[in-house]
């Protein structure tokens, strides 16, 4: 076995030397009858030569296709850079930064990325990172909770469906209570339907939100403090931070979201990387771990993981998360992204989605038979009323080498005929137009 | 430094933050030129929606800047790439390469999620083979790949005995947990609902049948239980414990932490547990990479099955398609369907493996540990010296009486080249170091680490203070963790400077 380091021979003296006849009488913990008396029904050890032509075909048979999907994953530009740099042994084949004498790499890099989601989001502290936007934002509501002392949280309709499953999957094992709120004709979630009272732990929006588009978290907030509600906002799309009014500035108490855009493989989901950040006077109350700056005797800086009481491996049942093994490495490849990218690159990145998007969705709305569904402004997605359900065009365009966008109906009841269509950078005008040109069809069809 | 044999000393660069590196008008990227008419964002966004900080604090730097920040920052951790990495319960094994070329072919890593089940056969191939390898390795009925880490599996599994329960008519209040759980144990059974109740551990180490007896009553929705415990001990009594928990309509959570024990030897399908979860990112040899990304694939018995989390990919004919018809499934638990490149890293190390490479493997890590402690039983303590399995958990008494605590050992282990096992845990053991070397370190390795071991021992006797202020060879000295935590400062700000 090629990953062993001992030989056979080697191994039976080492046997021989702890004093042991064979290598069974090390498993005689174990029950006998429940030792397996036969291999694993596994497929046979395969070469690397084999592995190697096994996951080529395997990878093959996913479609190359050109994508205007977006939906909570985005198709950004990676430099090579982040793949050089995570490559790296030290990086990649490390764990969790317990002892920081021989860990310093990885801690600085943490409260790197600490710094700069922080100064994206507007927010005071930030955590190393969630598994993914979705399950940060449903920590956030269970901080929300703790926090408030209060078991109920309004979530708007235009989040996420995945991410309103996964914060229903958690609040109903909690015994949280949920409702929701709804969205205007304009696509906006309607600041006027938020209810929020004195058992409202906190009030949720995303922005941009599931549509696209740009919501008035400004409105929220007021609406959320007014009950003594916290504001958690989310984002899906982390370059829109580079471009939009910071969370933190229109008010956010937990500003949560996905970080994949920030130089993260599309991956089919993941892994990617939850960004979590807050207020100072809130930070006790936060799940995951946290960076913080120290010196040692001679006065040299470091840092360290600190404010570790909240954790589960010091206050088990009373932690503020069940959170440990996090999401490192996609963490890393976001800190070289936005380093590489640094305050040009992101707007300049932020701008060409905004252009590229308004491009597509003008040239989309002049069609016949297709509109826009909403006219409130968006970042890089927009929701397209379509003239046949939305879910044919995606299919027959696949077979013609595009993937049009996300057919909204199995999301959304009344929304067969709704197409959600994201432009990034990566999309050239060629593509749009081929774009264009194919959802014509179907408009002449009628 | 003599007796050092595996490490001397070796420049160390300095690197300050990226902030601090930061050159105004420096750039690191070229995107191609905009083909489509420039927009002001004021025009279509309106500027109350655009922030106005233009970004300031964010870095400037060029892209050689970069790369050099980042790689001298690289050269102050320590790895497994680098030498042995012990920590007990972590399994921090050989990452085989073959592994990340998989995990970076394209076909993975453009595949979108939302796209239709058509274009993405590939994906789905890979996630329904990693359902069903882990099916057979664990002998359960059924497998999740959703959940991101250990933690999160632990947190799935107890949710779905929650709704089993609450399906048959009570969700029942309580979760017991042995003393020498890991934390996660806990705080993942608190997430779903559950009051915990400590078990405390036999003379053995192993969990108390008569405390068990005594407290399973019909309060009780459950027991979690790591198996080979974190004392690296296998539960011998598994069997009655189920049979026991399910005669008092219980469920049993077994903790899978540590599979690497297990794998191609034994099935906790066999054992009668009713749910399991496996740390990939441990026993199937996917990267740690400096805290994650893991995936914590949930199995179980017939029994749970309907609760698993959706979707699941199955299987028609040669086609693959997401099954959502589940209607007594708990939900989601995580968007998408898993840390999916973390799964064709786990599929891509299994069939590598197969089936005699898998049963080596844990031979391997058993007999390492076993040798470890051999070698070292009559120098350090070992309180619970049972049949050790992967790991071995010694403890500090020995060294105590000269003011030499584990912490201490730890430090000093640096300065002879290797990462300190796991400290302090678990709870039960005063002062312990938690050892795994795993099947991945060749005699020649052990062989210095015992002699390091032994050395510090000696060091402990005849000059504690050398041991009380180590590490020496490293950048930086034990950092001040008491005034961190008491004025955090989480975040670099631009008056730092």
């Amino acid at each position: 076995m090629r990953y062993v380091p001992n030989s056979a021979e080697e191994r039976a003296k080492m046997l021989e030397e702890i004093g042991v006849t064979s290598i069974e009488e090390l498993f005689s913990s174990i029950p006998e009858h429940l030792r397996l008396k036969k291999l694993l029904d596994l497929p046979p050890a395969r070469s690397e030569a084999e592995l190697i032509i096994f996951f080529k075909e395997v990878a093959a048979k996913n479609a190359n296709l050109v994508s205007f999907l977006g939906a909570g994953v985005y198709n950004h530009f990676r430099p090579i850079i982040i793949d050089t740099i995570i490559s790296r042994s030290e990086f990649y084949t490390t764990y969790t930064p317990y002892q920081p004498e021989i860990a310093q790499g990885t801690l600085q890099a943490i409260f790197e990325y600490q710094t700069m989601i922080c100064q994206l989001t507007g927010m005071e502290v930030a955590n190393a990172s969630m598994y993914d936007g979705s399950t940060a934002l449903a920590e956030a509501l269970l901080m929300a909770v703790r926090i408030t002392k209060r078991r109920k949280v309004l979530l708007p309709q235009a989040l996420h469906p995945d991410y309103r499953q996964v914060v229903e999957t958690y609040m109903k094992r909690g015994g949280i209570v949920y409702e929701y709120v709804p969205f205007s004709i304009s696509g906006i979630t309607n600041a006027d339907a938020i209810a929020a009272d004195t058992s409202t732990a906190a009030v949720v929006i995303q922005s941009p939100n599931f549509f696209g588009i740009i919501e008035d978290i400004s409105a929220v907030a007021e609406k959320a403090h007014a009950a003594g509600s916290l504001l958690i906002a989310v984002v899906t799309e982390a370059i829109s931070l580079a471009l939009l009014k910071s969370p933190g500035e229109c008010g956010a108490d937990i500003v949560v979201g996905e970080g994949q855009s920030f130089g993260v493989p599309v991956g089919f989901g993941g892994p990617h990387v939850g960004f979590f950040a807050s207020k100072t006077k809130f930070q006790r109350q936060m799940p995951g771990r946290l960076i913080g700056q120290a010196y040692d005797a001679t006065g040299k800086r470091g840092f360290v993981i600190t404010l570790a009481t909240r954790e589960q491996h010091i206050r088990r049942e009373k932690a503020s998360s069940n959170i440990c093994t996090n999401q490192g490495l996609c963490m890393l490849m976001s800190t070289v992204y936005l380093a590489t990218m640094g305050r040009r690159g992101l707007r300049e990145v932020a701008l060409q989605n905004v252009a590229k998007a308004t491009y597509a969705a003008r040239s989309i709305a002049e069609l016949q038979g297709y509109k826009l569904m909403f006219d409130a402004p968006f970042f890089n997605e927009f929701v397209v009323k379509t003239p046949i359900p939305a879910d044919q065009i995606v299919e027959r365009l696949a077979s013609e080498g595009i993937l049009a966008g996300v057919a909204l109906g199995r999301f959304y009841g009344g929304l067969e005929n709704a197409l959600l269509v994201c432009v990034t950078e990566q999309n050239t005008r060629q593509q749009i137009d081929d774009l264009i040109a194919g959802l014509r069809h179907f408009a002449e069809e009628q | 430094m003599e007796k050092i044999k595996k490490v001397s000393r070796h420049i160390t660069q300095n690197e300050p933050l990226l902030f601090e590196r930061s050159r105004p008008g420096a750039v690191g990227y070229k995107l191609p030129p905009l083909d489509v008419p420039a927009i002001e964002p004021q025009e279509v966004i309106g500027s109350k929606l655009l922030r106005n900080d233009d970004l300031e604090g964010l870095p400037e730097l060029s892209e050689p800047d970069v790369v050099r920040h980042f790689i001298r920052l690289s050269t102050w951790n320590y790895a497994t790439d680098l030498g042995m990495f012990p920590l007990g319960s972590c399994t921090m094994k050989y990452n085989p390469k073959i592994n990340e070329w998989a995990a970076r072919l394209e076909g993975f890593t453009e595949s979108h999620p939302m796209a239709p089940e058509s274009a993405v056969q590939g994906s789905l191939e890979i996630i329904y083979l990693a359902q069903e390898l882990l099916k057979e390795i664990t002998g359960m009925a059924a497998v999740t790949v959703q959940p991101a880490a250990g933690a999160h599996g632990e947190m799935t599994g107890i949710m779905m005995i929650r709704a089993h329960l609450e399906k048959q008519g009570n969700a029942r209040k309580k979760v017991l947990i042995p003393d020498s759980a890991h934390g996660t144990n806990p705080a993942s059974a608190v997430i779903c609902g559950y009051a915990v109740e400590t078990i405390p551990s036999d003379k053995r180490g192993l969990t108390d049948l008569a405390e068990l007896e005594k407290r399973m009553d019909d309060t009780v929705a459950g027991l979690m239980l790591t198996n080979p415990n974190t004392l690296g001990l296998f539960e011998e009594n598994i069997e009655q414990i189920c049979k026991l928990v399910h005669e008092r309509g219980g469920l049993v959570y077994m903790d899978g932490a540590n599979m690497n024990a297990l794998c191609g030897i034994t099935r906790p399908g066999d054992m009668g547990v009713d749910v399991l979860h496996m740390n990939l990112h441990k026993t199937m040899s996917t990267p740690h990479g400096g805290g994650g990304p893991g995936a914590g694939p949930v199995a179980v018995s017939a029994t749970l099955e309907p609760y698993l989390p959706v979707p699941l990919v199955v299987k028609q004919g040669e086609q693959f398609r997401f099954d959502y018809d589940r209607p007594d499934s708990i939900g989601r638990v995580k968007a998408f369907y898993g840390n999916f490149l973390v799964l064709v890293r786990a599929v891509c190390y299994i069939l590598s493996l197969g089936p005699d490479g898998l049963k080596l493997n844990t031979e391997a890590a058993v007999l390492n540990a076993n040798y470890l402690a051999h070698h070292l039983r009559n120098t350090y303590e070992i309180p619970y010296d049972g049949k050790i399995m992967h790991e071995v958990v010694f403890s500090d008494k020995n060294q105590l009486k000269y003011g030499v605590r584990n912490g201490d050992i730890a430090k000093r282990l640096i300065d002879y080249g290797f990462h300190p096992p796991t400290m302090s845990f678990p709870l039960i053991v005063p002062g312990a170091l938690m050892v795994e070397p795993t099947e991945s370190e060749s005699r020649q390795e052990l062989d210095l680490f015992i002699d390091a071991m032994k050395s510090i021992a000696r060091e402990a006797e005849e000059n504690p203070d050398l041991v009380k202020n180590a590490p020496y060879s490293t950048r930086i000295g034990r950092l001040d963790e008491v005034s961190a935590a008491r004025n955090p400062i989480l975040r670099w700000h631009p008056s730092q400077e």
